[in-house]
Parts: structure tokens; sequence; C-alpha cells
């Protein structure tokens, strides 16, 4: 009964996105504000049923009905209460009813504080979202229903596959689809805009905290999924370029350059065309990455389907949207005015720089990414485009933007003085230098670039500070009173600060845990040792452990310093699903500072030895440390007052709304 | 500066950046790309010893040798043809003899195969999809492994 209801309630909510995405333009069109004002109710109504239906396939999970269908194939009643819950989304059909739940969520916020928005430009923006949460209701309906019944319903379910059954289940789907729907929004917008035919400055102020909140969510989902490969997988990866990856890294990049080129647009009323093309293609970027994952054209852990109609279907979404988007742009972008001149040193020039080269690092990841797939339809050959060559694209690319990066909050608006933030920028160089150096004298091995890259790292952290620094007048005016203009600052800037400086973290993060870590791969028996970096783990046996629906075949390692001072415990295991008849690898971790060991246990042997796998990743941490730096930043910009109280207000001049043809 | 010499020096420059980004592309697609072969194709097509290949089929029944020191050997067949692959490390979880793999490596002279990544699947229920269509080109595609595949919910390599 609680499924069918479930599924009712989705049919409902079509019904209503469609009123929800055709209603309002009518309304713009003929100046009808009656039909224009329908748009947010509807948009709160078809969220309410969305999430009546979403609540509905929870309580299935919940009480563990295996006589729907995707319960029974997911859950078992076994499971820990939170696995149940979270296997909502551990499949395809449930993952879409997340992203859907998203969507409308979104539309919801809009029509709810979208009060001080143009009645026409909200309609619009309405609408659009409508189209889309039309067109994913209708591939759940038809090609992914969760709520289909089996009709004799089973005891048991099937269970969820054991490498989803951690808490990184929890978080990294729902943040990274936070990310790739909060996108939908400036899509939206942009689609109203070019509907409309007109944009200015209030645009991208009603836009930018959007964007920003989608860009958080996205930047620790990201992170998450990151972690979560690293301690799951058992060989101490954290990147591996997989193509589920790149679908994620993809409208990151795009909505980092989107993220900078508002600010110019807001700021200074430039760049208007070049950010309502990166709001069009972050978000399909993020559909493109919906697409890899969902469609099974990638095998991965994340390819959850396997059903063609379901790819072609998606496929049919990619074109209209995407093909559809482009078309409008190229038909009404000429319709929107050009915006404010600035010379090429400056700081819209530098935030120029940025999105040139994140747009076309973004463009590298595209195409090892997809080329594997065209050439393969296209000739059938098969290849894999593995780290060679994201190493030799992306890594070049994004090098001259992290060079880059400090100088932009250090340069005016309008004209720059590249040498007045050289100069300012001397004290992070030479430290920098001073990294380097350190770095080729501390660590013997890894490759030759490495100790650039740590330095690289250390200029950017540097170079953020030295931001906060300037603002502040430290150190040059009493304490007292840099602090009040510390206080005084707008949150903004300490959050560009924050976020830029978490770049740099990541980044040494990543030089030091690829170049300089160490790996051992070795059989031991009980007793014997094995040292890396500065200790010494001992093998003390191997036991078992009964968990709630595995059992875990633990093998127990005493780890000492060189010296032989006692540290700790470390306990690797080998757990078993019978559920699944599956065992996977549960690697353990032992953090140092931010440096971790890393211990996982191979096939047990006939004579009870074991093969392990231990690692020494020193600075891993950082990277994720970086990540969380950067959603910080974010925070911190979004709870910027004038991003609030500034977004009700638009253009002052009337004249400056109007198109010009 | 003029509107129109500002506009020049951007797209110039976006244009310079582009180049740059295709010919690193470029580069890297000649130096960094690795094809997938079954043992069919390496015997077909004449693999030179020495170049980087993934190598995919099924683990040969009673194949698997362990030897000292975390090396193992064992032998990758799709049916028609069969390839000896050393490897020396711990194999995946779900290694296991009778179900597909795809080993990452070279050619020695004498025919074997040296892995140095061997890619199992992360599902019981799951066949590569590579290795799945090499084995329907050689006609050793056994409907039970389509049916599993098609049933499955989903997992291979990340």
């Amino acid at each position: 009964m609680i499924a069918e209801l479930g599924h009712y309630a989705l049919m409902l909510a079509l019904g209503l996105a469609l009123i929800q995405g055709t209603m309002p333009i009518v309304g713009t069109r003929t100046n009808d504000a009656a039909l224009m004002s329908m748009a947010a109710p509807t948009a709160l109504a078809q969220f309410a049923f969305v999430a009546m239906a979403f609540t509905a396939l929870a309580i299935c999970y919940v009480i563990s009905d295996f006589s729907v269908l995707n319960v029974f194939e997911n859950s078992n009643s076994q499971m820990p209460f939170i696995y149940r819950l979270t296997s909502i989304w551990g499949n395809h059909e449930g993952s879409m009813m997340l992203w859907v739940s998203i969507l409308t969520f979104f539309g919801a916020l809009v029509a709810v504080f979208g009060n001080n928005l143009p009645a026409v430009l909200k309609a619009n923006a309405l609408a659009v979202q409508a189209w889309i949460a039309s067109a994913f209701h209708l591939f759940i309906l038809l090609t992914s229903n969760p709520f289909v019944r089996i009709p004799q319903a089973p005891f048991e379910g099937q269970d969820l596959n054991p490498i989803l059954q951690d808490p990184g289940l929890a978080f990294h789907p729902p943040l990274l689809y936070l990310g790739y729907v909060g996108f939908s929004i400036a899509f939206s917008f942009a689609i109203a805009a070019l509907l409309e035919g007109r944009i200015d400055a209030a645009w991208a102020r009603w836009v930018r905290p959007w964007v920003l909140g989608a860009w958080m969510c996205l930047t620790v989902g990201i992170a998450g999924g990151s972690y979560w490969a690293y301690y799951t997988l058992g060989w101490g990866g954290f990147w591996f370029w997989d193509p589920v990856e790149n679908a994620s890294l993809m409208p990151w990049l795009a909505g980092t350059a989107l993220l900078h080129s508002a600010v110019v647009m807001e700021k200074r009323g430039a760049l208007k065309i070049w950010t309502i093309l990166l709001a069009i293609l972050t978000f399909s970027l993020s559909l493109i990455g919906t697409f890899l994952v969902r469609s099974g054209v990638l095998t991965s852990v994340h390819a959850f389907a396997t059903d063609p109609m379901r790819g072609v279907f998606i496929l049919a979404i990619l074109v209209v949207f995407i093909g559809g988007a482009l078309a409008l742009y190229g038909w009404r972008a000429p319709l929107l005015k050009q915006g404010g001149l600035f010379a090429p040193i400056s700081r819209e020039g530098a935030l120029v720089f940025n999105n040139l080269f994140l747009t076309t690092a973004c463009a590298s990841v595209f195409i090892g990414t997809l080329y594997p797939l065209a050439l393969e339809a296209l000739t059938g050959g098969k290849i894999s485009v593995g780290p060679p060559f994201f190493n030799a694209t992306f890594g070049p690319l994004f090098i001259p933007l992290m060079v880059v990066m400090p100088f932009g909050p250090l340069m005016g608006w309008k004209r720059g003085d590249l040498l007045g933030a050289a100069q300012r920028l001397l004290a992070a160089a030479i430290l920098a230098a001073l990294a380097m150096a350190a770095a080729f004298a501390l660590e013997q091995g890894g490759p030759v670039l490495a100790p650039f890259g740590a330095g690289l790292a250390v200029f950017v952290m540097v170079g953020a500070v030295t931001d906060i620094a300037e603002r502040t007048l430290v150190l040059r005016i009493p304490f007292r009173a840099a602090l009040r203009r510390a206080i005084g600052l707008p949150r903004s800037t300490w959050g560009t600060a924050f976020a830029h400086f978490g770049l740099g973290v990541t980044l040494l993060g990543i030089v030091a845990a690829t170049a300089w870590g160490s790996e051992r791969i070795a059989e031991m028996k009980v007793g014997d040792n094995l040292e890396i970096a500065h200790y010494r783990l001992t093998f003390a046996g191997l036991f078992n452990r009964q968990g709630p629906n595995y059992r875990d075949m633990v093998g127990r390692f005493i780890v000492r310093r060189l010296n032989g001072d006692l540290i700790g415990v470390m306990e690797p295991s080998r757990r078993s699903f019978p559920t699944r008849n599956m065992t996977t690898t549960q690697a353990a971790l032992m953090t140092r500072r931010v440096s971790q060991l890393y211990l996982s246990l191979g096939d047990p042997m006939q004579n009870g030895n074991v093969a392990v796998r231990l690692y020494f990743k020193p600075q891993v941490l950082l990277i994720w440390l970086g990540a969380a730096m950067m959603f910080a930043g974010g925070a911190l910009s979004l709870s910027d007052r004038r991003l609030r109280v500034g977004a009700p207000q638009p253009a002052k001049a009337k004249v400056a709304l109007r198109p010009v043809g | 500066m003029t509107r129109k010499q500002r506009r020049l020096i951007l797209i110039g420059s976006g244009m310079a950046v582009l180049a740059i980004a295709v010919a690193l592309m470029l580069n890297a697609l000649r130096d960094s790309i690795v094809f997938f072969n079954s043992p069919s194709d390496v015997a077909e097509k004449h693999v030179p010893a020495g170049t980087r290949i993934r190598l995919g089929g099924l683990v040969k029944n009673g194949s698997l040798v362990r030897n000292a020191n975390l090396s193992v050997r064992f032998e990758v067949t799709d049916g028609k043809n069969g390839i000896p692959v050393n490897y020396q490390g711990v194999l995946p979880d779900l290694f296991r003899e009778g179900q597909g793999v795809v080993a990452e490596g070279v050619l020695d002279a004498g025919g074997t195969f040296k892995a140095d990544t061997i890619l199992a699947k992360h599902d019981e229920t799951y066949m590569p999809k590579e290795v799945a269509d090499a084995l329907k080109r050689s006609g050793h595609w056994i409907d039970d492994y389509g049916r599993q595949a098609g049933a499955s919910a989903g997992g291979g390599g990340k």
C-alpha cells in the first residue's frame, strides 16, 4: 500500500511539473501575472509529492518490505538500521529518487526564498526547473520505477553490495547530488535570462549563492568519495582518474570557473555571456556525469544500471537539454548587453585567466574520459586512458593556475598593479623556495618534480595568507588595530583566502603522499616484523569476529617505533558476507598527525601466513583537510551579509535592464 | 586600448591556451593509451613484446599456482587461446579461478604476460564488459554469465 502511494505521488508530481513547466512561461509571454505566479505554489506542491514518494520508499526500506523488488534486491533485514536507510540510494532506482528529491527541494527553495526576484525571471526559472524535473520523473516512472512489486514476496532480501555497506554511503551520494543538482539552479536561471533576453549584475547576485552552495557540496562530496575509495579499496590510492571520478570532477572544474566568473559579472558587469555559457556547461556536465555513471556505459561500482533502455532515455535527456540550451544560447546570447571594460592585467584579467585554464583543464578531462567511449563506438577498439594521460595534460594546465592564483586577490579591479602584487608576494615566493629546498634536502627518492609541487603548494598557501595580511595591515600597525580590521573584513574575503589556502593544503597532501610515500608487500607469519618509514609492525596473529551480517577474519599487528616504543595496534580484516558470498578488505588506518599508516590483508594462505600490503602515506590527510577548508571558505562567503542583504536590490537604473538588440 | 584590441587579446590568449592543451593531449594520447586484448587478439595480432596492454579473459580453472614471495602464475583464456600470466603481489578480493579478470602489463619475449596490475570485479555476479565482449566474439560466452551480469546490481573497477 505504501509503495503504491509513493508511486501515485510520483505521478502526481510529474503532472504538477508539467503544469509548472508550461503555465508560467505562457504567463510571461502574455504578461499574465496570475499564470506567472502559479510557478511558486506548483513548485512547492511538486516537492511535497516527491518528498512523499521518497518517504514511501524509505518506509519500505525501514520496515524491510521485500515485496517491493527494489528493497528485495538491495536490502536485508539483518543489515544495521543505518545501512537499510542508506541503501535507499545504494541502487539505481533509489538514487534517481534522491536526485529528483533534491531537484524539487531546490525548486521549492527558489519558490520560497525568491520573493525578491523579478516576477518574470522567477516564473521562467521555475519553469525551466520543472522541465528538468519532468524529464527525470518520466525517466523514473518509465524505466526505473522503485515501487515495482514482486507477486510472491520473499522472506529475506538479497542484501546491499557489501562494498556499499559503509558510512560513506550516507554522505557521499547525497553531497554529490546536492552539488550536481545545485548547479541546475544556475542552469535554470541562465535559460530564464536567455528566454527573457536580458541579464544584469543582479542576476549574478541571485545565482552566486546557489553556485557557491552547490560547489561546496560537490567539493566535500568528491573529497568524501576519494577518502572512501582510499580506505575501502585496500590499496591506498585516493584518486584513480577513473571515469566515474572524472564525471564528478568535470562539473567541479566548470563550477569553480562559474563561481569566479559570476564574481566578475556581479561586481563589474563583465563576462555576462561567458557566465551564462558556463552555467549551461556546468549543469550539462553534471547531467553527463549522471549519464556516464548511471547508464552502464562505464563499468564501475557506481554503474548500477545495465538496462539499455535507460541509457537511451538518459541520452535523450542529455541531447534535449544540452542541445536545446546551447541552441537557445546561440540564438539569444547576442541579445545580451556587453559589460564593463577592463585591462588584461587586473582582477578581472586574473579571473579570466582562471576561467581559461579551468575550462581547458576540464576539457582535457572530458576528452580523456570520453575518447575511449567514442573510439569503441566508432572502431570497436578498446583502450583505456589512465593516470599517465591525465598527469600529462591536467597537471601542466593546473600549474599556471596555481601560480597565478595568489596574484588575483591582490590586484585591483579594472586595472591592476602586477609589479606591486609581485612585491607583496615576495615573502610567499621566498618561503616557497625554502620549502622547495627543504624538500630537496630532506626527502630522498620520489620524482624530481615533487619538491617543485611542494614549493608551489606553499606559495599558494602563503599567498592566501598574504592577501589577509595586506588587508589587515598586520605587522605594520598595532596588533589591536589589525585585529579590528580583520574582524571588519568582508566574510567573502576571508572565504576566498580560506578556499585558496585549502587548495594549497590539498596540493601539498597530494604531492607528499604520492611522491614520498612508501609501500611494502610481504607474506608474514606470526611473529614476523615489517619495517616502514619510522615504524615496525609485528604480526601477532589472526582471529575471527562476528558482525551483524558478516564475519571478520582479523589480523592483529603491533606497531612500534624503530626504537621499540609501543604506539598501538592495527587490526585490518577480511570481511565475508554470506548473503552475497563476497569478501571485502577492511584496511586498518593509523593516523600519526596528518600522516597515515595503511595496512590491508590479502588472501590467507594454506600455511597460516598472510599476505599484507603496508603503506606509509606522509601528509595524506592534508588532501581532505584542504577540501574541508575549501568548504569552510565557501561557507564563510555564503554567510557574507552582502550576499544576502544585497540580493533583493536589482540594478538601480532601469535603462541598464533594457535588452539591447 | 580599444574594446576590440582587448577582445583580440582575450581571444588570442584563449586560443594559445587551447593550442597548448591540444598539443598536450595529442602527445599524451600517443604515449599513454593502453589497448585491451583478449588472448586470441594477442595470438592473431602479434602484439610485440614490451608493449603495454590490457589482457582480459577468464582465469583458467586449475591454472593458479602460488609461489614464494607472493608471486603467482595463472592462465588467462578466452576458450580458444590461453596466455600464461605472472604477477607479484596481492590478488584482488574477488580474483577466482573460472572467473573474469583484466590484467595490465607487458608480454615478454617468451610469450608470458608480466602483469603489474590485476583488476578483478567488485561483485560476485559481475563480468568485466571487455571480457564479456571478448568471450562473445570467441564464441565461448555462456548465457549464464550474461544472465548473472544482467541481474547484477553493478560493480567493477573504480
